[in-house]
């Protein structure tokens, strides 16, 4: 079974206070697809990305990476098995160059990296494969340019080429279109499907074109629970989702 | 392939280097010609602050790190230097069946032999104190650095062989390597200087290290850091002991110069002015401590006339650092400049 499937939950729950932001999601992310993640706003679907990530410790529940139980593990080991993410709220290196920021991810190859009487130049052999990657979501004339400087939706595509670097097995994506032009929409989109290819996406994604050309299956939450599972025309005809949506009022 | 790509950056990267690189030329001539025309007591009382400023630096300009008890690495590595110098007797407790002191009697030692146990103490100190105060995050990391340094101030009050409030005096120069009469105001002075002069490389080396680079992305945003798979908190640890050593190089320099080790240095006031110093020469820059501490020093050695006018003035300028030139002295340089330094 597990070879099926990349990524499962099981009655994953996160309390906080009393509120129940997450409750009993089971999750199961089938190898090799795109899986996006909807629901209206407060639905759970960041909290959910973080409890995956152990960002947020679960109240209960677990979580399976390949049928290891990753629910004990702390962040960076998770990204360490291949489980990287990206944020909603755009986030890189902002007083690092673009190169640099893609840079520091290349860098994780090399192990730990506590080096501190090395020169920072030995971290020229990774400038191609970075550029390559620069290249890849259409920065490479902002190659020398601070992240800081960069309008939002370039931030937002040097976030992805970040995570790329670390050329995960499995990609979580949050909101990746969020504040983007629709150019940069598609250039995104397109991206995605490209390096798709060999690996599992579980995306949360607001904008539902993005959401029906991409995505093989999804999972609609609604106040932390599933309310539905399938792919975009099952779930775009199902009345709960519309009302879900909508409110009670337009249903 | 590799030149082609290679224009793209050289300019930019070559650039940077070059600004520092002159800089560095510049202050290093600075010093050496600055005795002939100042004091040079002071001159090397202002080069252990300055490197303790930079030690301080690398963590807050560079990992992003607010310790508030800097002071304790400082103040104890002269403490431990300086009674090394004068005593060499060290009591270490040890375990057997019940506590016991193991104690080597040594004669003075020699004063490299005692600046390097100096720092290595600190680096001990730094070592522990980071692996409790990494665990929590802003303000209340800065409230533990400063609680951890509070009960080692204490401690060096009530503690016999720091002297209490006599301190530890008269510290003896001696003779470096066997070789060099310390005792010699100019022999003195270059051996501050190079001993300056080497931490400040090493911390440039760090800075700008594959370990650097990680500490930069650290500072700019860790939960990134973080979900691209770095064990930040060993960073951070790894960052607070070198910089808690290169402060204990300081502070190990110190009463050699000044020939005693007191509670001042242990002071939470010092780990106060070593912020002062380096946000008015400018956080994160790696010219600015120095420039921040020689002012804070002058300040202090030629206002003193204005008795505790001083701290009041002190206090002036920190409000004109905060409200108009945030980036410190060498900070607004580089930006108008548009220049690393």
């Amino acid at each position: 079974m597990s070879d099926k499937y990349v990524l499962e939950t099981e009655n994953l729950t996160k309390e906080f206070a009393g509120f129940v932001a997450v409750s009993d999601v089971n999750l199961k992310v089938e190898r090799g697809t795109i899986h996006a993640l909807i629901g209206p706003n407060g639905a759970g679907k960041t909290t959910c990305f973080n409890l995956l990530t152990k960002f947020l410790t679960p109240t209960r529940g677990t979580i399976k990476y390949k049928g290891q139980d990753i629910t004990q593990l702390r962040p960076a080991d998770i990204a360490r098995l291949g489980v990287v993410r990206s944020f909603q709220i755009s986030a890189v290196f902002p007083h690092l160059t673009v190169l640099e920021n893609v840079r520091i991810a290349l860098q994780r190859k090399r192990g730990g990296s506590f080096d501190f009487w090395r020169p920072a130049s030995v971290l020229n052999v990774y400038n191609d494969r970075a550029r390559s990657l620069i290249n890849d979501v259409g920065l490479s004339a902002f190659e020398n340019t601070t992240a800081v400087e960069l309008p939002y939706g370039r931030k937002r595509a040097l976030e992805i080429a970040t995570t790329l670097a670390l050329d995960p097995e499995m990609l979580l994506l949050d909101e990746p279109t969020a504040g983007m032009g629709h150019e940069d929409v598609d250039r995104i989109a397109a991206l995605i499907k490209r390096v798709a290819a060999n690996r599992t996406v579980l995306m949360v994604e607001h904008n539902l074109s993005v959401v029906s050309n991409l995505s093989n299956k999804i999972t609609v939450l609604t106040r932390g629970r599933v309310l539905t599972e399938g792919d975009y025309k099952t779930v775009s005809e199902n009345p709960q989702v519309r009302e879900a949506y909508m409110g009670t009022g337009h249903a | 392939m590799a030149q082609a790509t290679g224009q793209l950056t050289a300019p930019a990267e070559a650039h940077g280097h070059k600004s520092e690189l002159i800089a560095f030329v510049v202050m290093v001539a600075v010093l050496a010609i600055l005795p002939a025309f100042v004091y040079p007591p002071f001159l090397m009382k202002a080069l252990c602050f300055a490197l303790f400023a930079c030690a301080f630096n690398l963590l807050i300009g560079y990992v992003g790190l607010l310790s508030f008890g800097h002071a304790l690495y400082f103040g104890w590595a002269s403490y431990f230097a300086a009674h090394l110098a004068k005593v060499g007797k060290i009591s270490i407790p040890y375990w057997a069946g019940s506590w016991q002191w193991l104690t080597i009697t040594n004669s003075p030692m020699v004063p490299e032999l005692a600046i390097f146990l100096a720092v290595m103490g600190a680096a001990v100190l730094g070592f522990v104190a980071g692996s409790i105060a990494i665990r929590r995050q802003g303000i209340y990391f800065a409230m533990i650095t400063l609680a951890l340094a509070q009960m080692m101030y204490f401690f060096a009050v009530q503690a016999p062989f720091t002297g209490g409030e006599d301190g530890i005096q008269p510290v003896p120069r001696g003779y470096l390597f066997g070789l060099f009469n310390l005792a010699n105001e100019r022999v003195m002075y270059v051996f501050v200087m190079v001993m300056f002069l080497l931490g400040f490389l090493l911390i440039y080396r760090v800075i700008h290290s594959p370990f650097g680079e990680v500490l930069k992305a650290i500072r700019e945003n860790e939960q990134r850091a973080i979900s691209l798979g770095y064990k930040t908190d060993k960073y951070k640890l790894v960052a607070f002991t070198l910089s808690a050593a290169i402060a204990g190089l300081a502070g190990a320099i110190k009463p050699f110069v000044v020939q005693n080790a007191s509670l001042t240095d242990v002071h939470w006031s010092m780990s106060g002015e070593v912020v002062l110093m380096t946000l008015l020469g400018g956080l994160g820059t790696i010219f600015g401590p120095v420039i921040g501490a020689f002012t804070i020093i002058a300040m202090q050695n030629y206002l003193a006339s204005f008795g505790q006018w001083v701290t009041i003035i002190q206090g002036g300028i920190f409000v004109a650092c905060v409200l108009l030139f945030r980036r410190g002295i060498v900070g607004e340089i580089a930006n108008l400049l548009r220049i690393r330094l």
